[in-house]
């Protein structure tokens, strides 16, 4: 049976973490994720969780000791955001290439500077290449089910990578909202015990990882690498549909909202999909054919499965919440124009930065966009690259 | 979709702003409803004017941005509205709940808003039931009956068992919360 409760998305988060019980964590504090090591570490204090916590001086040691700890074939998990997430950089790469699955809760916050503790997708988005398995979070019940299905893809033998769970700063993490939370004994059923590591530093066969690899063998590692961040594909749809089971709640690469006939179609992440969804159903009562993409899976980057979704629209709006600084967009929307590519072509696609640095998404912004594309679709005239809720 | 009330508070750091939305979310999240309580986070220090939102529905609640044209304004600082609009963009069919002494009437010439005003006097109610400024909890009761989002009958057996578990420590201060919600309960007046 499953609790009705009201949660904040950091605390759903904790909560969660407590209900996997991982061997470690190793974390150090930063706004807006602070909650998630602070009412995790009480837990440990009051004897609730089994877990080693490691309080380190600084976010490069915390992800350190976290793939230590996994490198050691321990189940693994840490939480950060924004500077504390650029400050484990260098390792974020080591701990993809070494295989050492382990599950880092990141709450978007914009990177600085100017400092800014609010919430955009600069961090994240920065890292896109960095390896890890990335999943989006509209909601504090999305955070919290990607929490748990995190272990199960990113621990299984044809992935052993790990898996960054992404939700909005203080949109999410610090708003109280419904959700519905697993019993406890299905959580730890659900992610198993104990991780199984196929190998690690310790066991009957120990191996030594993260040595130095020169031009002799480094390709064929990265290949190997590329390889498991494809077969995650097929496990993502595996755990989802196991996960779908257990809570009732669907997931995949993305959720397509009201796109069955939609003539103008929203591409977009995190907790502006909900706001959207809003926009969409005043729009549809309207008799507008409208819908929504919210990507939940940005690595592995479900291209085919996206250019599929978007081949019956006439138009697109892209949204980016951090401006990639490459003069053509952000990176969402060069990988789904370039996933559309020869798939569904002749369309009319367009970027939206939006929302830098907490800057608030309203309905009326989003009704803006939706606007926009009816005006393309009608007139053919349109500005491929727009800025939206920005004064100018 | 069932009916959405939104309810916007403004008050000042260390005062409960915060707390009273998401005890008002709580108090709503136990009857069935669905429900968002959110402060918006700003250089926060004590005395600092804040705002929060609670979002309240019987059907699920997706937009996730700021509340620009609440039903309801709850204004715990009667300061503030010297120097924050505290009435921008309220409905004219909603209602500002402020907490004063003065008279809806005589507050009401301070507002920039046609619609209704409610006050109550939470400094006299907090400091003649529990002996300091805790403006919260009478804040909280009023806002309970003005906006009707829960029944108050639901209202105070609920409030009864969550100050029973919060003050579990020193039992001997519900029975004077509860006073000082039934008060407010009473004494909360409009313009009518």
């Amino acid at each position: 049976m499953a609790k009705r409760v009201s949660l904040s998305g950091n605390e759903a988060v904790a909560f969660g973490m407590k209900q996997i019980n991982p061997d470690v964590v190793a974390a150090f504090p930063i706004t807006p994720s602070t909650e998630v090591p602070q009412y995790f570490s009480q837990f440990v204090a009051n004897g609730q969780v089994d877990t080693e916590f490691v309080p380190v001086e600084s976010e490069h040691s915390a992800m350190s000791a976290c793939l230590g700890a996994a490198a050691a074939g321990g189940r693994v998990m840490t939480a950060t955001a924004s500077a504390g997430l650029a400050l484990m950089w260098e390792m974020l790469y080591v701990g993809a290439s070494m295989r050492t699955p382990l599950v880092l809760a990141v709450t978007n916050r914009a990177l600085s500077g100017p400092i800014n503790i609010h919430n955009d997708h600069s961090d994240t988005m920065g890292a896109r290449d960095s390896g890890w398995i990335q999943l989006y979070s509209e909601s504090a019940q999305e955070a919290y089910d990607n929490l748990i299905q995190a272990v199960r893809i990113g621990e299984h033998k044809d992935v052993q990578l790990p898996v960054m769970v992404c939700y909005d700063g203080f949109i999410t993490s610090h708003a109280v909202e419904n959700l519905e939370m697993l019993e406890d004994a299905d959580v730890k059923n659900f992610v198993g015990e104990n991780r199984i590591a196929p190998y690690a530093l310790l066991g009957k066969e120990p191996m030594s990882m993260g040595p130095l690899d020169l031009p002799n063998h480094y390709f064929e590692h990265k290949r190997l690498q590329a390889e498991a961040m494809k077969n995650a594909k097929n496990v993502i749809l595996e755990v989802a549909a196991e996960y779908e089971k257990l809570s009732g709640r669907k997931y995949s690469f993305f959720e397509e909202y009201k796109m069955e006939d939609a003539e103008a179609a929203i591409v977009v992440i995190n907790s502006t999909a909900g706001t959207a969804k809003y926009v969409v159903d005043n729009l549809r009562a309207q008799g507008k054919k409208v819908g929504l993409i919210k990507i939940r899976v940005f690595r592995p980057f479900p291209a085919e499965e996206i250019a599929k979704a978007l081949k019956n629209v006439k138009a697109v709006a892209i949204m980016d919440k951090l401006d990639g600084f490459s003069a053509s967009g952000g990176p969402l929307f060069n990988e789904v124009r370039s996933a559309m590519y020869g798939v569904a072509d002749g369309k009319i696609v367009t970027s939206y930065i939006y929302g830098l640095g907490g800057r608030d998404v309203t309905s009326v912004n989003i009704e803006k966009v939706y606007s926009d594309l009816f005006s393309a679709i009608e007139t053919g005239k349109y500005e491929v690259y727009n800025y939206l809720g920005v004064r100018e | 979709m069932g009916k959405l009330v939104e309810i916007r508070w403004h008050g000042r750091g260390g005062q409960g702003a915060k707390t009273a939305s998401l005890l008002l979310a709580e108090v709503a999240f136990n009857t069935g409803k669905y429900i968002q309580g959110f402060p918006e986070y700003g250089p926060e220090r004590m005395g600092a004017p804040i705002t929060a939102y609670n979002r309240i529905s019987d059907d699920p609640i997706t937009i996730h941005s700021n509340i620009y044209e609440p039903d309801y304004v709850v204004v715990v600082d009667e300061t503030l509205i010297k120097s924050v609009p505290v009435t921008a963009g309220l409905k004219e069919n909603g209602a500002v709940i402020i907490n004063t002494s003065k008279s809806p009437e005589e507050i009401k010439k301070e507002l920039n808003y046609n619609g209704k005003v409610y006050t109550i006097d939470a400094r006299k109610i907090s400091e003649e039931t529990l002996g300091a400024y805790f403006p919260n909890t009478p804040m909280l009761a009023a806002v309970v009956k003005i906006t009707e989002v829960v029944s108050v009958e639901v209202f105070l057996n609920d409030i009864e068992a969550s100050f029973k578990h919060k003050f579990a420590n020193k039992p001997q201060v519900v029975p004077k919360n509860m006073e000082a919600v039934k008060r407010a309960l009473e004494e909360v007046k409009g313009n009518e």
